[in-house]
């Protein structure tokens, strides 16, 4: 029995978002009485941290404390439009109509908070703790919850504001093919080191080293979680995961339950480096570009490629079982190179 | 069927509840005194999202018959906050970005106090197979045996303050 170690990597470059026929996305926010400012949204957290991140994106527009933003994604049937979590287009497109709907309201606070300080909107400015005070003035100041109690009970206005992004939909040049179809592209690559067990097949990932290149991170640590997580996946699917080869054709007989359906638990997971790059993307909020499904990508081609490179077997379909690298290795030695 | 009084003391508070025979102590907690912390994930005992600690033991609640706990103490991840200070797991797992959907988080820190109660100062390999039941979709595992790593530090610590 031999260990042999092997190192491999691989790169990506991801769409954030996608064409289809045109990809908008809106958000409408509205200020509460005591200040606290909604933020109305179609689009669904499934845990990946969407809240958090336009949340972020409200807060920093408006110039108030993250505290006093509410994100409502309650129901999509009465909810502003939007195309939908996936293609790893929430935080671009949801990103950038939620500050355009910010940058509205901000408007309309500004003018209430200077009719209230008898002052005129361009001179004013917010601080981030929940004040809009006088440029050079800081002790001529109104709290935003004072803001909307006036404009709620004495001016009568709604501060209230409207945001879409709308990618519209690109068809490609009949002569050349080209075409945008996509907003921006994210770039990644991972080193993975694996150790290859010739006697039982079995391939262990020792290590993954991911450098990330997302525009702006607007959330590093959900970012870092994200790559983290997301390669975890990659592994998963590297080496663990499969329904084959019994589905679709005969479910019955293929994994029916998390015991027998493999995943990497605690004890699998390899040692992991992550760099974030950032180079903001012109289009993207604040310059962040998508960073969501193309995590689970980068591991397993480099993956793979550690294993030829440890053993020489050439694996095309995952997962890459023990069975599948015994045949190869197999298959290698009936070749003399084994 | 026969409907069965079942006796708990759930967090410290004696709970009594109508039971039939198929009622799991997950629906027990869940529909009968409204603790919708722990998680009805696979109910076959296979991802862990519903542990919750049996007379001070881990287990998964889905395959559990009330009945056959009547009298039991049971602890559920809505016992540990001390009103609105979370208790060092907590407050480990929110330090630490060990959550990311959420959905297996009540079951993870139900298992990790399961361990910190036993084993105040656990190896990785011990909190590793601590959580094995366990199973997490988002994080890539981690950040969670880091959490658990960092909340024993910090449970040492306050009781070493206390001698």
């Amino acid at each position: 029995m031999t260990l042999l170690h092997g190192r491999g990597y691989a790169s990506v470059n991801y769409p954030t978002g996608m064409n289809l026929g045109g990809d908008p996305s809106q958000a409408l926010i509205h200020a509460t009485t005591t200040g606290g400012f909604v933020v109305t949204l179609s689009s669904v957290d499934l845990g990946q941290g969407l809240k958090t991140v336009v949340a972020q994106c409200a807060a920093e527009t408006l110039g108030i404390p993250m505290e006093n933003v509410i994100i409502d994604t309650a129901d999509t049937d009465t909810g502003p439009h939007c195309m939908g979590t996936f293609a790893s287009r929430g935080t671009h497109r949801v990103g950038n109509a939620v500050i355009m709907a910010a940058r509205e309201a901000r408007e309309v606070m500004l003018q209430v908070a200077a009719d209230e300080l008898e002052v005129d909107a361009g001179d004013l400015e917010t601080d981030g703790t929940g004040y809009v005070h006088l440029k050079g003035s800081p002790d001529t100041k109104i709290h935003v919850q004072d803001v909307a109690m006036a404009a709620h009970f004495d001016q009568g206005k709604t501060i209230s504001g409207r945001g879409i992004f709308l990618k519209e939909r690109s068809y490609p040049v009949p002569e050349t093919g080209e075409m945008d179809p996509d907003s921006c592209q994210a770039h990644a690559c991972t080193v993975a080191e694996v150790e290859v067990d010739d006697e039982t097949g079995v391939v262990t990932v020792l290590t993954l080293h991911n450098a990330y290149e997302i525009g702006r991170a607007l959330n590093p640590a959900m970012v870092s979680q994200q790559i983290e997580g997301g390669a975890w996946m990659g592994v998963s699917h590297a080496v663990f995961e499969s329904t084959e080869p019994y589905y679709p054709a005969s479910r019955a007989h293929g994994p029916v339950d998390f015991c027998e359906y493999l995943m990497p638990g605690p004890a699998e997971i390899p040692a992991q480096t992550s760099v974030i790059l950032e180079r903001p993307a012109p289009n993207g909020p604040f310059g962040a570009k998508g960073i969501g499904e193309m995590t689970a990508n980068a591991p397993i081609p480099a993956i793979a490629n550690a294993i030829f490179d440890a053993c020489g077997v050439r694996l095309t379909t995952m997962p890459f079982t023990p069975e599948s690298v015994l045949r190869g290795l197999d298959a290698l030695r009936a070749e003399g190179q084994g | 069927m026969t409907v069965k009084i079942v006796n708990l003391k759930v967090n410290g508070v004696d709970k009594a509840l109508m039971a039939k025979p198929e009622t799991t102590l997950l629906l027990a907690l869940r529909e009968h005194l409204g603790l919708m912390g722990a998680k009805r994930g696979c109910a076959q005992g296979a991802c862990g999202s519903c542990t919750v600690l049996l007379d001070g033991d881990p287990v998964v609640s889905c395959l559990v018959p009330a009945v056959a706990v009547d009298g039991a103490e049971v602890g559920t991840v809505e016992g540990l906050a001390d009103g609105r200070t979370l208790s060092d797991v907590q407050r480990a797992f929110v330090d630490g970005f060990a959550t990311q959907c959420g959905f297996c988080t009540p079951g993870m820190i139900m298992s990790a106090e399961a361990l910190l109660e036993r084993n105040p100062d656990p190896t990785d390999d011990e909190i590793n197979e601590a959580i094995s039941g366990n199973v997490c979709r988002c994080t890539g595992y981690e950040p969670i045996v880091s959490a658990i790593r960092d909340a024993a530090a910090t449970r040492r610590a306050s009781a070493e303050a206390r001698v």
